[in-house]
């Protein structure tokens, strides 16, 4: 890129005319259905996630209760089985995945200097299609037929013959729509991270975050299909009468676990890559130096997304497989752990040399360290052939995903929470509260977690609803269940810190935590045009190196004037060249818009009607779905 | 460290040059993740066929009939050859040639909805049902799945086609007709491994 320096002084620009010319949101509800903005979208794709959360964590409560004592009638067999199904789908579909879209919505562009998402209208429609979804299984839930074949939903067990209510095609139907809405925003994050960033702002000087994001993005556009081809064909099967899974017809039951954990294990680390985006952003800030080994972080994010597709059938070592293979996932299995390995001691290695501020994103960020250590341990464990042949179906391997899961992932987004929340909302957390939500939650989720290890060596096998007494479960069983309520408690502690911040505002200010990525060179919260003038980087850490941050000033040619505030009064934003960012052509960012909020109800109604299988809802919804793509191509600008 | 938000009134002004527009547009970038995902779920179907094929003793199974070969060549043909004119029509627009543009992507779209026309004869002719084996189930699936992105493509092409008679599209302006041509490929690439994969290879050795 070819800059220059300018005598000319940064203006300052006048916030009115700004806001004038970049056009008010509607207000009340017709903005809220019509509103394409990334920041609003990403607000309430967090909102919407923690939601989904606090039920999923209800329910789980709800079961510890159950499991707390032997031969325990609190729940039915039945409602547990609905239970343990819905608190997987939940926790997987509904609160992990899309809680880390909504960071990545949210952030993303401001972190690239750039005023909204590369199509922010599919970006509401995803956000759409998530919401509906979610209502879509919920509505399975609150109509008494929830799905109860599991979250993982295996054949034969889901085949109509042994699952004949309609419970289960509320989850095939809803994973696929889930799956619409996470591959179109995969798809958004692609090409924002590749096209629209600041002038400067090569490859190499991407946040981690921003790299977490990318790499999630890929491995979802690769990984999702396979997930709704299985439910997809086992919704045919159920609905339709075909036999891919019913082995009398020449189907097979195996063929359906390939399909779901093809996409399955690298879900694993669809989650897990971006929480560890959010420690190696955390880490550097509060240890007040860069993170150790930039470049080994971002190669292993890459590796990991690579091997995370050769793993898979290591959740199947049980089902008969030939040696070979198994070897062969084994070894890529234990293989997986040298990239992770790398992560984790650069971020050792930047705590060491910094000098560690201890706040609490920075505590999450530490105790997360402590349980991914636990979690890749127990991985480790399982993916040796033996050993997961003795530990597989027990509490054990509930152990190792909830360290993983809940610890390795929910951790991070909590830290997240703490760190970027002021961000967002404009207003400090108490550390005070926070810090105390931290160690009740950290206290409650090992002792919580640990002994599981214990239960399942003890023989305790997975999906019980009860167990007998003198196993020598008993007390463990109802140490769990108590401390499982410790861990929620801390867990409510920080929701009432996110009440009480906004009732008692503390402002943050644009950088509260003196962080360097550009995220904070707004305002808290952000103006709805994100940068009044889109700052030109000359580093990887901006706001530590450039005092005060440079602008560009606007050139003779058609774009450059859209970095300037003149291209937030014409409501544009650069597009840059897909590898050195440099601005190449210009964007217009769409006006608000319903069609986004029609299209995705549009394809709710197509599959509403597949549910009870009317013909007429169906293909109304289909027309309503192509109208849709029509109405987009055409839209597209030349 | 700084407090301020950009841009700081006073502060560092650079000139930034712009670069010559090289790569493609936005929106041919998000066709492109699109057939990435697409590409996959083709990839499991086709998967899913063979996996299905190892594990039987017979194939078709069931002693199904063989699927038909002659025609289904033939309008094979005629779906990959269409993407041809699509090609040409790319490369008149570059040149500002909307009439040639015109005429290739009406010949592209009487292509594409002749072989939708062969496939929907196919499916009537067969003698088996999707419910009578996994064979069945996963001919009609891979198939139908396969015509159904055609018929989307048709959809796409029709809006475009209204576009360029619109005047919509000159040589500056054809980000559509991009978006379009990429899909088309995509459609057509695809029927060459299915068409391998399910139409002839059963054919073979024998």
């Amino acid at each position: 890129m070819a800059v220059t320096d300018d005598p000319a002084l940064a203006p300052a620009p006048d916030p009115h005319e700004l806001q004038e010319g970049w056009g008010e949101e509607a207000p009340g509800i017709p903005g809220f259905f019509s509103t394409v903005d990334h920041k609003r979208i990403g607000k309430r794709y967090i909102y919407t996630s923690f939601l989904f959360f606090f039920f999923a964590g209800i329910v789980a409560l709800i079961m510890r209760i159950q499991l707390a004592r032997p031969e325990n009638h609190f729940l039915s067999p039945t409602t547990y089985n609905e239970f343990f199904t819905m608190h997987g789908t939940t926790m997987i579909f509904l609160f992990n995945t899309p809680v880390l879209a909504g960071f990545g919505n949210y952030f993303v562009p401001l972190m690239l200097g750039t005023r909204d998402m590369a199509f922010p209208r599919m970006n509401a429609f995803s956000y759409w299609i998530f919401l509906l979804s979610g209502a879509f299984i919920f509505a399975a839930f609150l109509l008494g037929h929830s799905p109860d074949g599991g979250w993982f939903a295996y054949t034969p067990l889901t085949t109509k013959a042994f699952s004949p209510g309609i419970n289960m095609d509320f989850w095939g139907l809803g994973v696929v729509l889930v799956g619409i809405s996470t591959t179109v925003g995969a798809i958004n994050f692609i090409v924002t991270t590749f096209k629209m960033r600041a002038p400067g702002m090569t490859l190499n000087r991407m946040p981690i975050f921003v790299w977490s994001m990318l790499v999630f993005s890929f491995m979802a556009i690769f990984a999702v299909p396979a997930v709704t081809l299985a439910a997809a064909l086992l919704e045919l099967d159920r609905l339709f009468g075909t036999t891919f899974f019913n082995p009398t017809f020449g189907g097979s039951t195996l063929l359906y676990q390939h399909l779901f954990w093809f996409w399955g294990h690298p879900e694993v680390y669809i989650l897990f890559v971006p929480a560890t985006g959010m420690i190696s952003m955390i880490i550097p800030v509060f240890a007040r130096r860069a993170l150790s080994g930039y470049h080994w972080v971002v190669t292993a994010l890459v590796v990991v997304a690579f091997m995370s597709f050769g793993v898979w059938v290591h959740h199947m070592f049980a089902t008969g497989i030939p040696p070979l293979a198994l070897s062969f996932f084994s070894g890529v299995s234990l293989l997986i752990t040298i990239p992770s390995g790398v992560q984790f001691f650069s971020w050792i290695s930047t705590m060491w040399h910094g000098v560690v501020r201890f706040t609490t994103p920075m505590l999450f960020a530490i105790g997360f360290l402590l349980i991914f250590l636990l979690g890749g341990i127990t991985g480790v464990m399982v993916a040796v052939t033996p050993f997961d042949w003795q530990a597989t179906d027990s509490y054990f391997v509930v152990a190792h995903f909830h360290y993983v899961l809940n610890g390795a992932v929910v951790f991070p987004i909590f830290g997240a929470l703490y760190y970027w929340l002021p961000k967002i909302t404009g207003n400090m957390l108490s550390e005070r509260l926070g810090k105390l939500s931290f160690w009740i939650m950290f206290i409650g989720f090992n002792v919580a977690f640990f002994p599981m290890h214990i239960l399942g060596f003890l023989g305790m096998p997975r999906r019980i609803y009860t167990y007998p007494s003198g196993l020598g479960w008993d007390a463990i069983n109802m140490i769990i269940s108590v401390f499982s309520f410790v861990f929620a408690i801390g867990v409510l502690l920080t929701l009432v810190n996110f009440v009480w911040s906004n009732l008692r505002p503390h402002p943050a200010g644009p950088n509260p935590w003196g962080a360097d990525s550009l995220e904070w060179a707004t305002s808290s919260p952000p103006p709805e045009y994100n940068f009044a003038a889109i700052p030109v980087v000359s580093g990887r850490h901006p706001l530590w190196d450039q005092h005060p941050l440079a602008t560009a000033v606007p050139g003779d040619d058609v774009v450059t004037p859209s970095l300037t505030p003149r291209g937030t009064m014409e409501r544009e934003t650069p597009f840059t060249e897909g590898l050195s960012g440099d601005p190449e052509a210009l964007m217009h960012i769409p006006h608000e818009t319903y069609v986004p909020f029609v299209a995705a109800v549009g394809i709710l109604v197509l599959f509403c009607g597949l549910l009870v299988k009317a013909v007429l809802v169906g293909a109304l919804g289909l027309l309503v779905g192509l109208v849709g793509i029509v109405w987009w191509a055409w839209k597209t600008g030349e | 460290m700084t407090d301020a938000v950009v841009p700081v009134p006073g502060g560092p002004t650079v000139r930034v040059e712009p670069v010559p527009r090289r790569g493609y547009s936005t929106a041919w970038w998000g066709m492109a993740t699109v057939i990435a995902t697409e590409s996959m779920i083709f990839i499991g179907l086709l998967s899913t066929y063979f996996f299905l094929r190892a594990t039987a003793s017979e194939w078709p199974l069931g002693g199904l009939e063989l699927p038909e070969l002659k025609y289904t060549s033939i309008f094979s043909v005629v779906l990959i050859g269409s993407s041809i004119p699509v090609i040409f029509g790319e490369r008149a627009i570059e040149k500002g040639h909307v009439g040639a543009l015109k005429v290739a992507l009406g010949l592209a779209w009487l292509m594409g909805a002749a072989f939708l026309y062969r496939t929907v004869i196919d499916f009537r002719e067969l003698h088996f049902g999707w419910r009578d084996n996994a064979y069945g189930s996963i001919y009609y699936t891979t198939i139908g799945l396969h015509a159904l992105h055609v018929l989307g493509g048709l959809a796409i092409s029709a809006v475009v086609q209204i576009k360029v008679w619109l005047g919509r599209v000159d040589r500056e302006h054809h980000i559509s007709v991009d978006v379009f041509a990429l899909y088309w490929h995509f459609v057509d690439v695809v029927w060459i491994f299915v068409f391998s994969s399910l139409i002839l290879s059963p054919h073979l050795g024998r």
